[in-house]
């Protein structure tokens, strides 16, 4: 068995997932021999199963790659994120658990409780639409596992490559304004989030993930109780009908199906909150080393970072053409400050326009133009640089246990002549 | 008018017999393909990689290796694999990950301290064994580099 071979089984798609369905499994959830399944074409989905081609039943882009299929995980890929606002059909799917499957709009209630609250409140979602303002942001919201799959030795866990990003535009209303209708208390130190989703084990006392943010994220004027996504309701598998949206942060903390909100006079204790889990260690590490628990420190701002978008890598171009190279940058709760690109594996670097961003914690977009000096192979590696001048570096970063927070250069290979 | 009527009768009467005899045939066809399933499709070249036919001939099989239904490197201990870790979740994320034995140990800890994994009991040596032989991690250094590119013409 080669490496190759293990790993080209392991890129999931459209195709690994079709071969996934056996016909007996298809029969007993049918509760039926498929008598003439011999003859099915290999490409068809019978009708009962297309709800579970996960394309389909997502509304996704053909370009998605499936990760796992329990629960769904399914990472973008940078040529299909060149839109300024990610559309719904582009954005990586991230689940810690079981997608709820049966969301009623009409009852669906949000309960606010914890230590720091003077007395527990709830609303419904016309409440929440009624009483308070609207504010739109468009939020980058990054795995915080994006780019595991580059450290060593591996960590475990989805192997997410580059596409476990999106930038898509959120409406709600602020959580600033629904705590201050509750009203909390000085104590407040933590939100956690509770929400409908269910655990892999199917244990219904065990929430699949509770994760939240600290008092002063939460009290930022994006940090959003949000109820739609690009001007329509938030799709199924990105929260519908409610979820917390707090950009710059891992997407972990961005609780979906939001039910519950506890105001915490401690660091939210739950799932997914305990070391090592969204957690990397206080100090640096040696590769491979053991890191005690309360070592490990919860991670916060997401790094500065950036992906070309365009072209999609493997362009071949004529000798003598120049070539528009275009992405997008973010740096967590920072702004970025400066876009360069590299044809030399960093000899020289070439500035890029950079816009501003359309408001705080959105990703902003650059281009440039690039000429090549003769024919032959090349890469076009991007570095951004944030507000604070931290650069990406163009190796691995520092490894951690859980494999965070990589955010080494993002490259694409092209050919000249 | 009772002629017109007898008449009715008698075309309702043929057309019945007419579908009951074509229910009859159609029955006898399930059985014959079921019986013999090739029954359908003996002209279809016998090497087609047809992956609906594939399953439902064999469950089970194993190309090149590789345990098609699962993606699982279909060598001993895969079958326990199969049957203690895919309740949970998908091979996918077995094939996805590398680690050592102690590596592999851990995240089966991992697993049956927060995730409801049960006890292995004898099955948990075949399982590690099989995890850190087939799925043991590959040094690539700090920045491999770029493979299956797929190359195209970039058209303005």
């Amino acid at each position: 068995m080669t490496e190759d071979k293990i790993q080209s089984l392991a890129i999931t798609g459209r195709r690994r997932f079709l071969r996934n369905i056996s016909l007996s499994t298809l029969s007993a959830i049918i509760g039926a021999d498929i008598v003439f399944g011999s003859s099915m074409p290999k490409d068809y989905v019978p009708v009962v199963f297309q709800d579970d081609d996960p394309y389909k039943l997502f509304k996704k882009h053909k370009d998605l790659i499936i990760l796992n299929n329990k629960p769904w995980n399914l990472e973008s890929q940078p040529h299909i994120l060149d839109d300024k606002v990610t559309p719904a059909d582009k954005m990586f799917v991230r689940n810690n658990g079981l997608i709820p499957e049966k969301v009623d709009k009409a009852t669906w209630k949000l309960t606010v409780d914890g230590e720091a609250v003077k007395a527990i409140k709830s609303y419904s979602l016309e409440d929440l639409k009624s009483k308070f303002d609207h504010y739109t942001y468009q939020l980058t919201l990054e795995c915080g596992g994006n780019g595991r799959s580059e450290f060593y030795p591996p960590a475990s866990g989805n192997q997410w490559k580059t596409g476990a990003v999106s930038c898509a535009s959120w409406t709600g209303v602020r959580l600033r304004d629904v705590l201050e209708d509750v009203g909390i208390t000085d104590k407040a130190v933590y939100v956690g989030y509770h929400a409908a989703d269910t655990h892999l084990s199917g244990n219904p006392d065990k929430e699949p993930i509770s994760r939240g943010v600290p008092i002063y994220k939460a009290l930022q004027d994006e940090t959003l109780l949000a109820f739609s996504m690009n001007g329509e309701d938030i799709p199924l598998a990105h929260g519908f009908p409610l979820r917390l949206v707090a950009g710059g942060f891992p997407a972990s903390a961005s609780g979906k199906w939001l039910n519950r909100i506890s105001v915490r006079n401690i660091v939210h204790d739950g799932a997914k909150m305990e070391a090592p889990s969204y957690r990397v260690p206080c100090k640096p590490v040696a590769p491979g080393e053991e890191v005690a628990n309360e070592d490990m420190c919860i991670i916060e701002s997401m790094p500065v970072k950036s992906l070309i978008t365009y072209p999609k890598t493997g362009a071949m171009i004529a000798k003598g053409k120049s070539l528009e190279v275009r992405g997008h940058a973010w740096a967590g709760e920072l702004e970025v400050s400066d876009m360069k690109v590299s044809i030399d594996f960093g000899q020289t670097w070439q500035k890029c326009q950079l816009e501003k961003p359309v408001n705080r914690l959105a990703w902003q977009h650059f281009k440039t133009q690039l000429s090549f000096p003769q024919q032959g192979y090349y890469e076009v590696w991007a570095k951004a640089t944030d507000a604070n001048g931290v650069s990406q570096p163009m190796v691995v970063p520092g490894w951690n246990p859980k494999g965070y927070l990589n955010n080494a250069c993002h490259r694409i290979a092209i050919k000249v002549g | 008018m009772e002629n017109d009527l007898i008449k009715s009768l008698k075309k309702l009467l043929g057309l019945m017999l007419g579908l009951s005899f074509l229910i009859v045939i159609m029955i006898g066809a399930l059985v014959l393909v079921n019986i013999n399933p090739d029954f359908i499709h003996k002209s279809k070249d016998t090497g087609s990689t047809d992956l609906a036919e594939v399953n439902v001939q064999e469950g089970d099989l194993v190309k090149d290796g590789i345990h098609m239904s699962t993606g699982l490197v279909a060598e001993e201990g895969y079958e326990t694999v199969i049957a203690n870790c895919t309740n949970c979740h998908a091979a996918d994320l077995i094939i996805q990950n590398r680690g050592s034995k102690e590596r592999w140990m851990a995240l089966i800890d991992w697993m049956q301290e927060t995730q409801g994994l049960w006890d292995l009991g004898s099955n948990e040596e075949i399982i590690v064994s099989y995890l850190s032989e087939y799925y043991a991690p590959i040094q690539r250094g700090r920045r491999p580099n770029l493979v299956d590119i797929e190359w195209y013409e970039l058209k303005e």
